[in-house]
């Protein structure tokens, strides 16, 4: 949609294309450094995806003869196997699905929780903006994660119930940034164009001031996935996450850590395969706010 | 600024409603009950230990009650631990958190601190890019992956340190966990302190003290330290609740006897009044280390007018 005429409005506004606008915000974030980050996660992503269906072995496939074997290209397992006799490769990679998916997932869920209570706090203001941040600030007040471990516990130990409350309970600093951007947001002469024609407020969120936000909302994606991996990791490795047949990264290290002292390797991979994740989302993420957000750099 | 600590204050009670409204409810639509076990009870010994508990009265009657009981600073009993309370559970397992999260945040800010400062000195040097590689790992690795590689290299390797427990306090058990909370804690101080300094340092204001003959050590400390130190501030709130909720991680790992470890046996076994006390006391932790913090940032940076 090279122009975009709304009859609406009565005239036309020329955008550029959202693939001019993503090319040039790759141009402007790609330094060498992201690319090499970006590669190794786009890799990792991938293995995740796809890997599942190489490594030749299921995720619980027991090989009796082959019980804590240590890494061996030879023998088949390249990065040895558990102590139930299960190819560790295979594993950290069904683990990967699950720890990315869940991440993923719960950061929507936080996003469209933040964005939504954010921009309808922000652009109402007032006595309502005033209501709404007083019980986000009461909201930041609760050790959060004691509910999540809570509702762990207390609910069955399933993917569903932890990523929805882990998406419930992160989108209280979205939902503070998207306000404020909001409140400068609102009183910029387009937006006061666009009210004065009479577009009615929620289209001029979606419109006009959501659109704005994109940046910003990528940067806190970005940063936040990682967040959640990390969080969804503790709580498997705490036993209140994902659970047996099925397993995240968390779960592999709290596997691993049990054995370290006979079987080093089933804690170093797994929990280097957390690590490499987290740490590439981090730089990427950081990389994006340096181009979107050049002031906190 | 009193004003505003009183209203923060006022804040608290609904906030602690709040937690414990929400957290009673939860726990009572959750399947299972401190009484449910492997053999069941005679319904009638089961009832009877319920009535004995207040527990089958109406869920409103037992919130206001309990409630009733907390302004009296009775957190009421365990329903599973014979001869304990509430209270006295968490009163052993408190000192154990507070001395092990108190030595995590001093040793991240004497660790994280000079190195920061020292980087933004030196910005590009062989030391600064190295503690600033260091950091950056020390903030990807999260403590529960770092906590058993140090057991690992500590303990297992070298048989230098004991693996896990707490050992009445000694400070060899305290090593590896404080270590393993503080690590990722004093590398993100340290990239935020450099990050400020450097911008405080390019400020007009260092450049007219350096034009004054001002020593370079009381720019340092004097000038440059204390508007530095003002983003380091705010992060300090976020970085205690860290801590907390790190540490209830960490005691897992090295079994050590605190209020997280309560806290998670309690909701397991469904002990009913203890995991309530200790979000009480977690609630309670967290808004008076906010308040800290935003005392500090108002001693610290002298535009910020609290109302």
């Amino acid at each position: 949609m090279s122009a975009t005429s709304n009859a609406s409005e009565g005239f036309s506004v020329a955008r550029p294309s959202a693939w001019t606008r993503i090319m040039q915000v790759y141009r402007g974030v790609s330094t060498p450094r992201m690319r090499i980050y970006g590669t190794i996660l786009l890799a990792i992503v991938l293995a995740c995806a796809f890997g599942p269906y190489f490594t030749g072995y299921g995720i619980n496939e027991i090989h009796w003869d082959y019980v804590d074997h240590p890494p061996s290209f030879s023998e088949g397992f390249p990065l040895g196997t558990d102590s139930n006799g299960r190819d560790l490769l295979t594993r950290i990679l069904h683990g990967g699905r699950i720890s990315l998916t869940v991440a993923l997932a719960a950061t929507l869920v936080s996003l469209m929780i933040g964005v939504m209570y954010g921009a309808i706090s922000g652009y109402i203001g007032g006595i309502t903006d005033e209501v709404m941040m007083r019980v986000v600030d009461m909201l930041y007040c609760l050790p959060f994660i004691f509910f999540v471990i809570l509702l762990a516990v207390l609910f069955g130990r399933s993917v569903v119930v932890v990523f929805i409350a882990i998406g419930a309970v992160e989108w209280l600093d979205i939902a503070r940034i998207v306000r404020g951007q909001v409140l400068s947001l609102k009183h910029k002469e387009f937006v006061d164009s666009a009210r004065v024609l009479g577009v009615p407020a929620g289209k001029i969120v979606r419109r006009h001031i959501l659109p704005n936000l994109a940046g910003i909302i990528i940067v806190y994606t970005t940063l936040t996935v990682p967040r959640i991996i990390l969080l969804e990791s503790a709580l498997g490795y705490l036993g209140l996450g994902v659970q047996e047949p099925m397993a995240s990264w968390g779960v592999l290290v709290a596997d691993g850590a049990r054995v370290m002292d006979t079987a080093p390797w089933i804690l170093f991979f797994p929990a280097a395969a957390l690590t490499l994740t987290v740490f590439c989302l981090n730089v990427l993420g950081d990389g994006l706010r340096d181009y979107f957000d050049p002031k906190t750099k | 600024m009193l004003r505003h600590m009183l209203r923060r204050s006022l804040f608290a009670i609904p906030t602690l409603f709040g937690v414990i409204t929400l957290s009673f409810l939860l726990m009572r639509i959750a399947p299972g009950g401190p009484f449910t076990s492997e053999r069941p009870l005679l319904p009638t010994v089961q009832a009877a230990i319920e009535a004995k508990y207040g527990l089958n009265d109406p869920i409103y009657i037992q919130l206001i009650n309990y409630w009733a009981g907390l302004i009296q600073g009775d957190l009421g009993p365990s329903l599973v631990k014979r001869g304990w309370t509430a209270s006295s559970l968490i009163e052993a397992g408190l000192p154990v958190s507070l001395e092990l999260g108190m030595w995590a945040i001093l040793v991240s800010l004497i660790v994280g601190i000079p190195a920061g400062a020292y980087s933004a000195l030196h910005p590009g040097s062989l030391v600064d890019r190295s503690l600033m590689s260091v950091s950056v790992v020390g903030i990807a690795v999260p403590n529960f992956v770092l906590a058993p590689v140090l057991v690992y290299i500590f303990s297992i390797t070298f048989s230098l340190l004991p693996v896990g427990g707490w050992g009445g306090g000694s400070y060899a058990n305290k090593i590896l966990p404080v270590a393993s909370l503080s690590l990722p804690l004093a590398g993100y101080l340290a990239r935020l302190l450099r990050s400020s300094m450097i911008e405080v340092l390019a400020a007009d204001f260092i450049r007219t003290a350096i034009a004054k003959g001002v020593s370079i050590h009381r720019i340092l400390f004097v000038h440059a330290l204390k508007p530095s130190l003002i983003p380091v501030a705010s992060f300090m709130g976020p970085a205690m609740a860290g801590v907390l909720t790190g540490s209830v991680v960490i005691e897992r790992v090295f079994a050590i006897p605190g209020i997280g470890t309560t806290f998670i046996d309690g909701a397991v076994n469904r002990d009913y009044f203890v995991v309530l006390g200790a979000l009480v006391v977690y609630a309670t932790l967290l808004i008076v280390l906010n308040l800290v913090v935003d005392l500090a940032y108002a001693v610290l940076d002298p535009r910020v007018q609290m109302d």
